[in-house]
């Protein structure tokens, strides 16, 4: 031990901390200055920067030392006097923080710009934040906020706010309120599930198999066990109950007992003292294992001689879409155009490493053994824990903490059920905290798919059949599967009238991570074939390729492949309309053209995707609304906001239907035992279910208060008017606070519990309302080719996106920008590659998401055609902007140098060869070159 | 997870020797860390007992002229090199190369010195440093010299010098007279480990009139398990006129006769041989229009 001498946000401190610290664990263990983040520890993500003497540097790779005489500023330095710095207040405004992991590294590396250089242009903000990642926004926000609190700082004004045009708004729906605690997110106060620490607790580990199949022989825990500081050693043995779970098919082992079934299965767990003696506890764990054949392809996993992943074989399950007469379908057709389309693993890359904290019943403020955890389901958080401890549901309380992101990422069991265990085992409270290496290795990924899709048209332009097959590569446990390739295969069609179609799906079990649930959820893999087939066949008839989907375009009272008729709000004309009005340059619009090397190209296209869970299960979310007498209230549900925006979303439906100021609701999520379930947060569901519960509840109970204050004002309830959290009566009113006094004087509580149900849906194959409501988008974007390099640019992306209605359009802008950069991250950079069933993509330096250089500018529009039994109209947006990026990409790559991308992301090698070559198609990608 | 114990800060070149010979091999030189402390960390390298931080050196963190030659310290960043006005005038290969390492905040920790000692095939500033005709100073087994740059390089990922034991001081280069320029560039891809697919920097002198090639440095790489001089270009250009039909005359025997390899997951030989033509042109042009305009580089 040496002392450490530096300055933290202007204090002077000394310190007696070990010399292996590096500056990010000084900060966060023993200043406990926790707005700092850790997102990979590789100098990958930037999340982590902090300023080191002005300068910005990555301070989970900083040797606290190094730092030593040195003044440190952190996020939580900034504010002074409880003012906001301009960058953080200007972050807030222009909506530039979503889940608001990265926000601090943003926010810190934009400060360093702005002293270094007070007008930077977006060429100066795109170099100096070229390394720090957001993954939620899209990073179009983030720039307009940096110049324009570099505008300020420059005693000019603040740059307006690039806010999508909406329709009309009401009191509050309609209108960009700023993000519940926001404020918190660009301090460094708010509290990730790392950030949480409780007296006494120990740390787990766990190890994971290195073989992606293998049968287990033997565990030895006995070395591990004697290690000093280590409290427990599990092993399947110490599951007290079910030693499985799984969010739709229940095969997914607590702890590995007989096989292991890929690279990263949890085999064994430990807690110990720090979390140096967990790492070395679990490398002394000797698991003897017996190699199986590997199954590592989805194709291969079909194949009758294909070794089992489980017992009862390869096939997860065959998805069958069956409309129409597909036979008659194709004889009636003058064009036939079928393909093979290949999309990879992608990861979610969401900045938050998964982390769960165990507390066992009896530690101060726990009544029962509770979970603290960022998930997007609490409530089968909760199901799944009790199932494997043996124990009902109720003797568990899962709290849910802030979410550094999830896009489908968080739904499946992380560490929560192996934190419970510990806890209990150990009596005291056990933190899980996954690297970002083992979370990469570890959670569901988007699924790999082989799309072969043949689309036939006549010469009129009139769709008339669709036939195709999917593979999609489920990994080694179900997961979501089921649902997401049924989602693959049923928006195959794309969003169009086709009157005949024949549609396959197998979802395979393989030796890979497996795959779930991820924004977009199977419908950004059809999509990418089907949109492309669709400008072939465009081109083949010699149409327009914007008119040839205009011409298909589902309208209402057309009716899918699935069978189900649209009765309202389809929107997708008109996306289509406002896309092609954006994409032309004085009147005309030209595809695609050259300028010495570069060849520039538009490409088109359109997706749809459903709200809401449908294909006949039971959707439904509560939620609560409790009145206080200091005239607040506070709407209590168990959805997640990973980032998204849902708390704010259900503020703005109770302060609408209070007619109250947003400021004086509160939200409260994700707590089993204080708030009602909502459901899981995913397909793009919350703001419809929850946002209708939380409206429904707020309207009861100010029916509730309109009784009560008519009787005790003695005035007819019908000429008692609300407003701006006032009760206005003849003249004169009273406050919100008293009528919650005098509900409590009579026995009423001032509160009010919904239940909300979606409209029926019906199983897939039974015809009829399959989903309650779908969202529609139109995309181009414009590319440049350097047909010198191949190295490929998406300069500029279109976009309308019909979302039944805008409740706060600023965020759901932020819901598109981010939707879409994620997309061209899938298109363009993004791949998981596996080798025989072991992950290459083992570090973050080995998969590029899109950073900011990446932008291109976006152009963001509404279309607002209502759902009838959406809250004010809404319906989903969280995945639709994610869907048709991909084609159109591909599509304007095309157009620019008449080559074909049938494999993604988009490898600029291959596709010089193609071009060099006079090549049109390109069917491998970048981890082909080997 | 904890990968070295004591973190060592001397302020000298001679305590930095102690404290390596006190540890007997069990130490390490760090500068910037920045590769260094991800290797530790991803357990390509063993824990280190101790880590000799010689970035708090003065004599080793300045950029500045002597007589006729620029010296770099081996613990200059990459920040520090891009700002600095005597390497934009005299080295903007190196300025241009150190200018796309990593994102700012590498740049700024990151060092130069590392950057040569990691001794990969295509480092971006090493790569200059070689076009730059420079020497590297350097304590080898005790005993203080310079070496040429070509020189540090034994194989892919090893350098001349044992980083326990040995240190890396600083590099020199000839300040050029007469119509000199340099130029650098490089060809990414968006997917996978950030590391160049090909680089290229180039140092010129043409003669009083601005048409004859009197000097032709060119590195490009990676080409081979150590980043070398392409010696048989150069030759096709020394003497003759820099118009566009010599340096395309130069570019085809490039073409014939640089055969670089495919690289697994970065990218083909014949991508990379597509795309040696495109960066000389590229960088040829770039340095001729700089050493006509008088661009001192």
């Amino acid at each position: 031990m040496t002392e450490l001498i530096l300055t933290v946000n202007h204090q002077h401190f000394s310190l007696d901390v070990p010399e292996s610290r590096t500056l990010a664990e000084v900060l966060r263990l023993d200043l406990g200055l926790t707005g700092t983040k850790i997102g990979c520890e590789e100098a990958e993500c930037g999340i982590c920067t902090v300023l080191v003497d002005g300068i910005p540097v990555d301070s989970c790779l900083f040797p606290a030392f190094k730092g030593y005489g040195k003044h440190i500023l952190t996020i939580e330095g900034l504010a002074q006097n409880g003012h906001l710095h301009p960058v953080q207040d200007n972050f807030i405004k222009h909506g530039a923080v979503q889940c608001g992991f990265c926000s601090p590294g943003l926010i810190m590396t934009s400060v360093a710009l702005i002293d270094a250089c007070p007008n930077p242009t977006d060429g100066d903000i795109k170099t100096a934040l070229k390394d720090t990642y957001c993954r939620c926004t899209g990073y179009s926000s983030v720039i307009q906020a940096i110049k324009s609190a570099a505008s300020e700082m420059r005693g000019k004004a603040a740059l307006p706010v690039n806010e999508p045009v909406v329709e009309d708004t009401e009191r509050i729906v309609g209108k960009s309120v700023p993000p519940y605690e926001v404020r918190d997110k660009v301090t460094g106060k708010a509290r990730y599930t790392d950030d949480y620490v409780f007296p006494n607790m120990l740390f787990a580990r766990t190890l994971r198999s290195r073989y992606p199949h293998a049968r287990i022989v033997n565990i030895d825990t006995s070395a591990a066990e004697k290690l000093g500081g280590v409290h427990a050693v599990l092993t399947y043995k110490d599951v007290p109950g079910e030693n499985l779970h799984g969010l739709v098919r229940r095969d997914w082992p607590v702890l590995c007992e007989d096989v292991v079934r890929y690279v990263g299965d949890a085999v064994a767990i430990v807690a110990a003292d720090t979390p140096e003696i967990a790492a070395k506890a679990i490398a002394l764990i000797d698991v003897e294992y017996d190699p199986l054949p590997v199954v590592s392809d989805p194709e291969y996993a079909h194949d009758p001689n294909a070794p089992h992943v489980h017992p009862g074989g390869n096939l997860l399950k065959h998805i069958k879409v069956r409309h129409g007469d597909i036979e008659k379908g194709f004889a009636e057709a003058d064009v036939i155009v079928e393909r093979e389309y290949r999309t990879p693993i992608v990861e979610h890359a969401f900045l938050e490493p998964e982390c769960a904290i165990g507390v066992p019943e009896g530690v101060e403020g726990h009544d029962k053994l509770t979970v603290y955890v960022g998930s997007q389901i609490p409530y089968q958080d909760r199901e799944q824990i009790a199932q494997a401890m043996g124990i009902v549901p109720d003797q568990i309380r899962v709290r849910g903490t802030l979410i550094g992101g999830g896009f489908g990422g968080k739904e499946d069991i992380a560490g929560q059920i192996h934190v419970a265990m510990l806890a209990r085992v150990t009596g005291r409270p056990v933190k899980m905290l996954y690297t970002r290496q083992e979370s990469l290795i570890f959670h569901p990924k988007r699924h790999a798919t082989i799309i072969r899709i043949k689309t036939g048209a006549k010469r009129s332009g009139e769709l008339v059949a669709v036939q195709a097959e999917l593979y999609g590569d489920a990994g080694a446990y179900a997961s979501l599967s089921d649902k997401v390739m049924t989602r693959a295969t049923t928006h195959a069609t794309g969003p169009y009238v086709v009157p005949n179609a024949k549609i396959d799906c197998y979802a395979m079990y393989t030796n890979n991570p497996p795959a779930g649930a991820f924004r977009g959820f199977g419908v950004t893999q059809s999509a990418f074939a089907v949109e492309q087939n669709m400008d072939i066949l465009a081109e083949q008839i010699g149409i327009d390729p914007m008119e040839f989907r205009r011409r298909n375009a589902q309208r209402v009272g057309s009716i899918t492949a699935t069978g189900q008729e649209l009765r309202e709000s389809v929107g997708l004309v008109q996306t289509l309309d406002h896309v092609y009005d954006d994409m032309r340059q004085n009147g005309t619009l030209q595809w695609s053209w050259r300028d010495g090397h570069k060849a520039y190209g538009w490409g088109v296209g359109s997706a749809y995707k459903n709200t809401g869970l449908g294909g006949g299960a039971p959707d439904k979310a509560i939620a609560e609304v409790e009145a206080f007498e200091d005239g607040s209230v506070e709407v209590r549900t168990s959805s997640a906001d990973m980032g998204q925006g849902l708390a704010h979303v259900l503020a703005q439906c109770v302060a609408e239907e209070f007619t109250l100021p947003y400021e004086r609701v509160r939200v409260l999520l994700s707590d089993t035992d204080l708030t009602p379930d909502g459901g899981p947060t995913t397909a793009s569901r919350q703001t419809f279910v929850s946002g209708n519960a939380a409206r429904l509840a707020a309207s009861t109970l100010r029916e509730a208060f309109t009784r009560t204050a008519a009787e005790h004002l003695d005035y007819p309830p019908s000429e008692l008017r609300y407003e701006e959290g006032l009760l206005h009566y003849n003249g004169d009113h009273v406050e919100f606070g008293d009528i919650v006094r005098w509900m409590k004087a009579s026995g009423i509580m001032p509160k009010a519990r919904h239940e909300y149900w979606a409209p029926q849906t019906r199983p897939l194959g039974e015809g009829g309302d399959m989903h309650f409501a779908f969202s529609y988008a139109t995309q181009a974007a414009l590319v440049e080719v350097d047909i010198e390099t191949g190295e490929v640019h998406v300069l500029k992306v279109v976009s309308s996106t019909d979302v039944g209605r805008a409740i706060n359009p600023l965020s759901l802008q932020g819901q598109i920008e981010g939707g879409i950069v994620m997309a061209l991250g899938n298109t363009i950079s993004e791949a998981f590659i596996v080798e025989d069933g072991i992950p290459w993509t083992s570090t973050l330096s080995r998969y590029k998401m899109p950073s900011i250089k990446h932008t291109p500018e976006i152009i963001t529009r509404l279309v607002e055609d209502r759902v009838s039994s959406g809250p004010y109209g809404a319906k989903g947006v969280g995945e639709i902007p994610s869907i048709c990026t991909a084609p159109a990409i591909s599509n304007a790559v095309y157009n620019a140098t008449g080559v074909r991308i049938y494999s993604i992301p988009i490898d600029q090698d291959a596709l010089l060869r193609a071009i060099k070559n006079g090549h049109e198609e390109v069917h491998t990608t970048w981890s082909d070159v080997r | 997870m904890k990968v070295w114990n004591r973190y060592h800060t001397p302020s000298t070149i001679d305590e930095a020797l102690q404290l390596l010979a006190d540890y007997n091999g069990a130490a390490r030189v760090v500068a910037g860390g920045t590769d260094l402390l991800i290797e530790l960390r991803e357990g390509a390298r063993p824990p280190q007992e101790a880590l000799v931080d010689i970035t708090f050196i003065p004599e080793l963190i300045s950029v500045h002229q002597s007589n006729d030659h620029v010296l770099i310290g081996a613990a200059v960043t990459h920040d520090q090199i891009t700002k600095s006005p005597l390497l934009n005038n005299h080295a903007r290969c190196l300025v241009e190369s150190c200018g796309v390492v990593g994102g700012p905040q590498v740049r700024n920790v990151g060092t130069i010195g590392g950057n040569v000692a990691h001794a990969l095939p295509a480092g971006d500033g090493t790569i200059s440093l070689v076009a730059l005709d420079s020497e590297a100073e350097i304590i080898l087994s005790g005993e203080r010299q310079w070496v040429p740059i070509a020189d540090m390089f034994v194989g892919p990922g090893k350098s001349l010098i044992d980083p326990t034991r040995d240190l890396l001081l600083g590099f020199r280069f000839k300040v050029q007279a007469g119509k000199s320029a340099s130029a650098f560039e490089r060809i990414m891809r968006p997917q996978g480990v950030a590391l160049p697919i090909m680089g290229c920097a180039v140092s010129i002198t043409l003669d009083d009139s601005s048409t004859i090639f009197e000097q032709v440095r060119i590195c490009v790489a990676p080409t081979g398990p150590v980043p070398s001089r392409l010696s048989e270009i150069e030759d096709v250009l020394l003497g003759q006129e820099a118009s566009e039909e010599r340096i395309e005359a130069a570019i085809s025997s490039a073409y014939d006769t640089v055969r670089p390899r495919t690289s697994k997951y970065r990218a083909t030989a014949d991508y990379r041989r597509e795309v040696i033509p495109v960066l000389l042109r590229r960088t040829l042009h770039t340095a001729i229009s700089r050493a006509r305009q008088g661009h001192r580089d």
